[in-house]
């Protein structure tokens, strides 16, 4: 394979039929380009979708309560659902095993200053799990932890925007923060990939929250995220299941869709997942049909060189060739044919999305890119494609008789 | 050296099958230099396919060298042509893409020889045909004779047994023809066993020993005064 004077035949075999190589290896170039520039914006729809789940964790479950819109087991209509900290443990209790983490939060708007900087923020108070559940990045410090909860510390987290908003001269770490009119201490800073918004968040331990703002135990939504190694179609049934129990527990009709509310965001990473791998599966089928009719193309032009070559591998079979060195060089030249060809696709498909990449923004599709393991994958696709395409052509060449060089034309 | 025992060949025409060979007795001492004569048809070329193991006889021995040539798978056949048989052909057959000195080297190739070592063997058999200065040179570069003597130092490359020439001068002129008998007959003074096949009598006149083939048997097998090609150079 790596004898250099086969591969001399090759340059000179491909020197020969210069033209007929060229537009025979320009169909499998236009195969791999078209191929690459799908995969890339499929690709692009993929991180599109990605970035609109990265605020939240794709696993998330949301639960939320309103007021009941039919009446059931004598409770009249209207009734308002509220959540208290029991309901909470009766989750984490019942579905221990479904839950990855979950979280309590309360909802609180404040105003908040320090020094002479003043600004109004919401307030979340939520327990530890929280932060793995929006995918809060603490920069510094620390998170809302147990031992908070437990003592109804009077801490809080801030968003880098709130320090950026407040602590003018200073680092917000240590430093005590009025809001309404209560002095907390800021234990830590966080980030957020959700946007702006998600960084103007002021995080509290949740039985500080009920404590001081209503001495109550009530929550106004949970939040949780299940065991990552359950399937969509699990997840879905889990929810649904978590949806009928609370119902009971609420004694609301199983039909109302208001009282109880839960999102699975398994929905909806379902219904994406299955656009994703259908439009993957298109991209698969056109990019196989363009490199089959390729692989056809180098076939036929292999089938005619050897046609062409005939009395010269009749000669050299007269001279001492065996069929094995006349196979070779028939498969090796289609090979290599392809495989410069694909790779003159691929690079120059990467080139496109690389240049027209940022303007596709606007049509959804975020960093087009071609993937390593797709480059891995398309060299041995393109090798099997050449040799499919040389195997009929090097057994015809492999069959031609000696004789041949005997014959007149 | 050579030696053949009632060989028979026919070919499938139709229904129907045409005996080609009927019988051939032959056998060839090393140093010799015979022609085969015979008109179209006469099974001259079957037999040389034969001998020169591009064809396989139906019926018959065939032993070149001690070794039966018999069954032969193809990559059998390849080497042994390659190890005993040296190929001149009417139309030289030289590949029109690769210069004099590459065309000579190919069987090397086939041999497994370095390129180094290709290289200088096919140049001392370029000189020993006198066109060591044309060993760059493509085949539509050179003459007929130049080719044909390219032709004859590429099939005394691989050092044959046997040179197996089939009419080595039908593509060419009266003058060149008798410079590549002359040729050849300083090859067969050297020692080599020659076979040619050819229908011009003076040619075959300049080997050591005519067979004649008519309807597919030895009509004919002599030996004769050789008349030397250079005294016509």
């Amino acid at each position: 394979m790596f004898d250099r004077d086969l591969w001399r035949e090759i340059f000179q075999s491909i020197n020969m039929n210069r033209t007929r190589t060229l537009l025979s290896g320009f169909t499998v170039t236009f195969a791999i380009l078209l191929f690459a520039i799908l995969f890339g914006i499929t690709n692009g729809l993929t991180n599109t979708f990605d970035e609109a789940f990265k605020d939240d964790a794709t696993n998330s479950i949301f639960i939320n309560s309103g007021r009941t819109t039919q009446a059931n087991k004598g409770l009249q209509a209207g009734r308002q659902i509220q959540f208290k900290n029991e309901d909470y443990d009766y989750i984490k209790k019942e579905f221990g095993d479904k839950v990855q983490f979950i979280t309590a939060r309360v909802y609180k708007n404040v105003n908040a200053s320090f020094q002479n900087e003043k600004n109004s923020y919401s307030v979340r108070a939520v327990h530890p799990d929280h932060q793995y559940l929006e995918n809060t990045k603490v920069t510094q410090g620390r998170y809302i932890n147990q031992l908070d909860l437990n003592e109804n510390t009077k801490v809080v987290v801030i968003g880098r925007l709130v320090e950026n908003d407040l602590f003018l001269k200073t680092t917000a770490i240590g430093k005590y923060i009025n809001l309404n009119g209560i002095q907390y201490k800021v234990v830590g800073v966080f980030e957020d990939d959700g946007g702006d918004n998600e960084e103007r968040l002021i995080y509290m331990p949740i039985s500080t929250a009920q404590q001081i703002y209503g001495n109550n135990d009530y929550i106004d939504q949970i939040n949780l995220t299940y065991n990552p190694a359950m399937g969509y179609d699990q997840a879905i049934a889990f929810s649904g299941l978590l949806t009928k129990k609370l119902k009971d527990r609420f004694s609301v009709a199983e039909s109302d869709q208001r009282a109880v509310r839960v999102r699975n965001l398994a929905n909806e990473a379902k219904g994406i997942n299955q656009m994703t791998t259908g439009l993957g599966m298109i991209v698969l089928v056109i990019g196989f049909g363009t490199l089959i009719a390729g692989v056809v193309g180098i076939s036929n032009i292999m089938i005619f060189i050897v046609k062409e070559r005939t009395k010269e591998i009749g000669i050299r079979k007269a001279l001492g060739a065996s069929p094995k060195s006349i196979v070779s060089i028939i498969l090796m030249e289609s090979i290599f044919i392809t495989v410069i060809a694909g790779f003159l696709g691929l690079v120059i498909g990467m080139g496109v999305l690389e240049l027209v990449g940022p303007s596709l923004e606007k049509f959804f599709i975020k960093d087009p890119k071609v993937s390593l393991s797709l480059v891995v994958s398309a060299t041995v696709t393109l090798i099997a494609a050449g040799g499919i395409a040389g195997y009929l052509p090097a057994k015809k060449a492999s069959k031609i008789k000696p004789i041949v060089a005997l014959r007149d034309d | 050296m050579l030696k053949i025992n009632k060989l028979h060949k026919s070919y499938p025409i139709g229904d129907s099958s045409l005996h080609v060979l009927k019988g051939i007795d032959l056998s060839v001492e090393s140093g010799e230099m015979v022609a085969i004569m015979g008109s179209s048809g006469s099974g001259k070329s079957t037999l040389l396919n034969i001998i020169g193991m591009l064809d396989e006889a139906d019926e018959g021995d065939y032993i070149l060298d001690n070794v039966p040539i018999k069954n032969l798978t193809e990559k059998k056949a390849a080497i042994y042509r390659n190890r005993f048989l040296g190929f001149i052909f009417q139309s030289f057959n030289l590949i029109n893409y690769k210069n004099a000195l590459d065309n000579v080297a190919l069987p090397l190739y086939y041999q497994g020889l370095k390129r180094k070592e290709r290289i200088e063997k096919g140049l001392f058999h370029l000189e020993k045909v006198g066109l060591k200065a044309w060993a760059e040179h493509l085949p539509s570069e050179l003459s007929g004779g130049q080719k044909q003597r390219v032709a004859i130092a590429r099939a005394l490359a691989a050092d044959p047994k046997l040179l197996l020439a089939d009419e080595p001068t039908g593509a060419l002129d009266t003058t060149t023809s008798y410079e590549i008998m002359a040729f050849l007959q300083q090859l067969n003074d050297e020692g080599k066993t020659i076979l040619i096949v050819t229908h011009e009598e003076d040619i075959a006149d300049m080997c050591k020993r005519i067979v004649r083939l008519v309807d597919g048997v030895i009509m004919e097998d002599k030996f004769v005064e050789q008349v030397r090609a250079s005294q016509y150079v």
